[in-house]
């Protein structure tokens, strides 16, 4: 294996399969990735927002009849345990194994890290509730997977403008105290959504908006919600009578009331300067170094300001930096990097995504369980806890133990990391007591967990 | 029965204390190192208004209707001497104030006006004056005396470790729940190929050592068990118990999430407040007589708006409350420089105005009370020169 192609494999991507072929054309395979249209190997009938609202709505009828059935029950009979809403969670773990499925199967990795990269800017949280929670795999599907090598201004809308960013930010409840709901029910503005789109989505403190812009943003973004269950179909509409009425100035521009008025203060802060010079830090340090090189950030935000902000071009700019292909590998694998790594080396790719995703929460990273808005971190030092490394070394163990009948560790160490492996560990490993051990001392090597 | 009326009722007077206790702290408190200290910080801001209501400001109905209550009405606040209250779930906190061991700080903040949390959040842990790569507890342990040879004096407690904590000094880092591990000779050869690894190397070496430390002083781990009500309660009960061991560590960090109440905050405010609370309650029962010689600072970025918003929450603010508790705290107070809640007393017409700075609470925690030197102090806040030292927060 050429440096270049394990570099490929491992900096971009998820780390190799034993089945993948060898890229002859490293960086090629890489910008083959980006082409728009490429399937994901997701499985069939995924629930769209109509099946979710559907589940919402059988859910709650459910527990109104489990109720029902309590208070008519006599008192001495013994009351039913509360049900969990069983169809949203059935569409969770259903979600969690498509998703983790595809983490371990696909044949595009470097596109499926875009997906991860763009789903932590954008980041949520399932624990805000179930509904959130039975949205989240749409989420990822629907508003981030098709938009990672298209404009920003089009995953930006479909990102903000999406039941589990509405309900985890709290735009659900924002209300313009003007608009007919707020007169009537004396509600107003949650400017939390607001805040947070110019703070962490788009162009960040450096372009040094006040309150008086995140409360004017707050107020453009009053009327989107999601569809509340009354009306069929489920997702998300405007919602008029929320809306406060008149044109407001975010940043110095002035943008309509009603409908448009979001959308066109969101292209235009997709556009603005600030935000290419925010997105293309972000993008270096995830994929170059915790300590972005100001020339690679300023070539890939050239690429977003000469492309009017498209993604596929800022992708081809990481691939074409020199930074990039340098060694030592310096970023650490996150825990859930390093769980999928671990798992495709070792050609694992049985439908259990649930056990995958207890790891990822076992070794200090929950799948869509970010603690705060700002997404999980993404320098070494975070994930480097004794704790967390210890966690790390007994999973490897236990996966290291599953494995190693049917698992040849001097083939797995080539396929993995190929000229990336450090003779010490190679050495270590040949004179490990047991196969199990070889491949433990292969995976909690300092070059497995890099990137 | 009347003479043992007359020293009680001299103690409740404070008249006794001296006598009484006196001795009694001398040969607990007074050792260089043997002071502890734990800083709970509150990620996401939490409400200052709604934890400890200012029932006694004649703007806080209008602000908050529904939340406005006296004290000794249903849902009314736990009583904090006439003009403040504590939210009722709050009540080990309220027995700590009962019993002189808590001052309630209001009106506080750190020096940053942006309501951003991640920047307030890293500012407050890192002291210095732009964002840096080491937190302000990890610098303070430099000026404490070598810990036990293999004992650390900082610990942090959860899987990953926070800003607050990360810096020069090696520190301890415990989180609940064990696994099958590997034997002790493979797990040597894996500690010895990360050796190389600047950050691996050294982290995979501490894994290893607190493994052996923290199973000694806590006795076996449930596992694989059902996952625990209350993590918090569990983190800050493990803390109380490694903090009370001789050779233990002296100073421990550990954070709550859960306060960016944004909406509905009435119901969310009080589970998480209820949770706080039972952690503070277990780490106090844990300290066991160490509790005498403790000091807990509570602390969150900012404050929230002072009126609820248009969903039954509120927004990013400025200034917040701020709890410090322990045996080694002169407490039974409130101390604010209380600024109003009228509009106009608001800062920007929107938060409480902050009058004192968390730093000035910071600063007699390690002067007074961990007895650091001034250089590690001027270490520890480079800019401790700008702000002033609150005074009598600790036990003479």
């Amino acid at each position: 294996m050429s440096q270049r192609a394990a570099i490929a494999a491992i900096r971009f991507g998820l780390g190799r399969r034993p089945e993948e072929a060898l890229p002859a054309d490293p960086a090629g395979w890489l910008a083959g990735q980006l082409r728009p249209g490429l399937a994901t190997p997701l499985p069939l009938g995924l629930p769209g927002y109509v099946d979710i609202a559907d589940a919402l709505l059988r859910d709650r009828t459910e527990r109104d009849q489990a109720r029902l059935a309590a208070a008519a029950a006599p008192p001495a009979m013994p009351v039913a345990p509360q049900m969990p809403p069983r169809h949203l969670r059935l569409i969770g773990e259903a979600e969690t194994r498509a998703h983790t499925g595809v983490l371990l199967a696909t044949a595009a990795p470097f596109r499926e890290r875009l997906v991860a990269f763009w789903a932590n800017h954008f980041a949520f949280n399932i624990r805000r509730g179930p509904v959130i929670a039975a949205h989240a795999g749409h989420y990822l599907r629907e508003a981030i997977r098709p938009h990672v090598t298209g404009p920003f201004a089009s995953l930006l809308e479909a990102a903000v403008l999406h039941p589990v960013m509405l309900g985890y930010l709290d735009n659900n409840q924002s209300t313009g105290p003007n608009s007919p709901i707020g007169w009537r029910r004396n509600q107003g503005l949650n400017e939390n959504l607001a805040r947070e789109v110019l703070e962490l989505h788009t162009v960040s403190p450096a372009a040094g908006y006040s309150q008086a812009d995140v409360t004017s943003f707050a107020r453009i973004l009053t009327g989107w919600q999601m569809r509340p269950l009354a009306q069929p179909g489920g997702g998300v509409w405007f919602n008029a009578n929320r809306h406060e009425p008149g044109a407001k100035t975010l940043l110095g521009r002035s943008f309509p009331e009603g409908e448009r008025g979001a959308h066109e203060a969101l292209a235009f802060l997709a556009g603005h300067p600030a935000t290419h010079r925010h997105l293309a830090e972000k993008l270096v340090r995830h994929f170059v170094a915790d300590a972005p090189p100001p020339a690679a950030i300023r070539r890939v935000e050239g690429a977003l300001r000469d492309t009017g902000g498209d993604l596929g071009a800022a992708s081809a700019a990481l691939i074409s930096l020199p930074e990039a292909w340098d060694r030592p590998l310096s970023k650490l694998r996150s825990p859930q990097d390093y769980v999928v790594a671990v798992l495709r080396a070792v050609g694992f790719a049985a439908p259990e995504g649930l056990g995958v995703a207890a790891t990822m929460a076992r070794l200090g990273q929950p799948l869509w369980q970010v603690p705060a808005p700002d997404g999980w971190p993404d320098t070494a030092p975070a994930w480097t806890g004794p704790e967390a490394m210890l966690r790390r070394v007994e999973w490897a163990h236990a996966v290291a133990g599953r494995f190693a009948g049917s698992a040849d560790p001097g083939v797995i160490a080539e396929h993995a990391l190929g000229p990336l492996a450090n003779p010490a560990t190679l050495r270590e490993m040949g004179r490990a007591g047991s196969r199990r051990d070889a491949l433990t001392l292969l995976f909690t090597s300092p070059e497995f967990q890099r990137r | 029965m009347t003479h043992h009326h007359l020293p009680r009722r001299a103690l409740l007077l404070g008249l006794g204390a001296a006598a009484t206790l006196g001795p009694a702290r001398l040969a607990f408190g007074r050792a260089p190192g043997d002071a502890r200290l734990v800083v709970v910080l509150l990620r996401g801001a939490l409400d200052g208004l709604a934890a400890v209501p200012p029932y006694g400001d004649p703007a806080f109905a209008a602000l908050r209707p529904g939340e406005a209550r006296e004290p000794g009405t249903p849902g009314g606040p736990l009583d904090l001497g006439g003009r403040f209250g504590l939210h009722p779930r709050l009540a080990n906190v309220h027995a700590m104030f009962q019993a002189n061991e808590a001052v309630v700080l209001h009106a506080i903040a750190g020096p940053y006006r942006t309501r951003s949390h991640f920047d307030a959040q890293a500012l407050l842990e890192s002291g210095e004056a732009r964002i840096g790569t080491s937190g302000w507890l990890n610098r303070a342990l430099a000026g404490l005396p070598e810990p036990a040879r293999g004992a650390r004096n900082g610990l942090a407690l959860g899987t990953d470790i926070p800003l607050l904590m990360r810096g020069p000094t090696r520190i301890a880092n415990h989180a609940p729940l064990t696994a099958a591990r590997p034997e002790d000779d493979l797990m040597a050869r894996i500690a010895a190929l990360n050796e190389p690894d600047p950050l691996l190397g050294p982290a995979m070496r501490e894994g290893l050592a607190q493994r052996a430390y923290t199973a000694g002083a806590l006795g076996p781990q449930p596992q694989g068990g059902p996952r625990p009500q209350n993590p918090t309660a569990e983190l800050a009960r493990a803390a109380g118990r490694l903090l009370a061991e001789a050779d233990g560590p002296r100073v421990a960090a550990l954070d709550m999430g859960g306060w960016d109440t944004h909406a509905g905050q009435a119901q969310r405010l009080s589970n998480t407040l209820g949770a706080l609370d039972e952690a503070l309650g277990a780490m106090r029962d844990a300290l066991g007589p160490v509790w005498r010689r403790t000091a807990v600072l509570v602390m969150t970025e900012f404050g929230r708006t002072a009126a609820l918003n248009g969903s039954g929450g509120t927004d990013h603010g400025t200034g917040g409350a701020a709890f410090l508790l322990g045996g080694a705290v002169a407490g039974g107070r409130v101390v604010a420089d209380w600024p109003g809640l009228a509009p106009d007393q608001l800062f920007e017409r929107r938060d409480l105005a902050p009058t004192a700075d968390l730093r000035s609470l910071i600063l007699p925690l390690l002067r007074e009370h961990l007895s650091l030197p001034e250089a590690v102090i001027a270490a520890t806040f480079p800019e401790a020169r700008g702000f002033s030292t609150m005074r009598g927060l600790l036990r003479a």
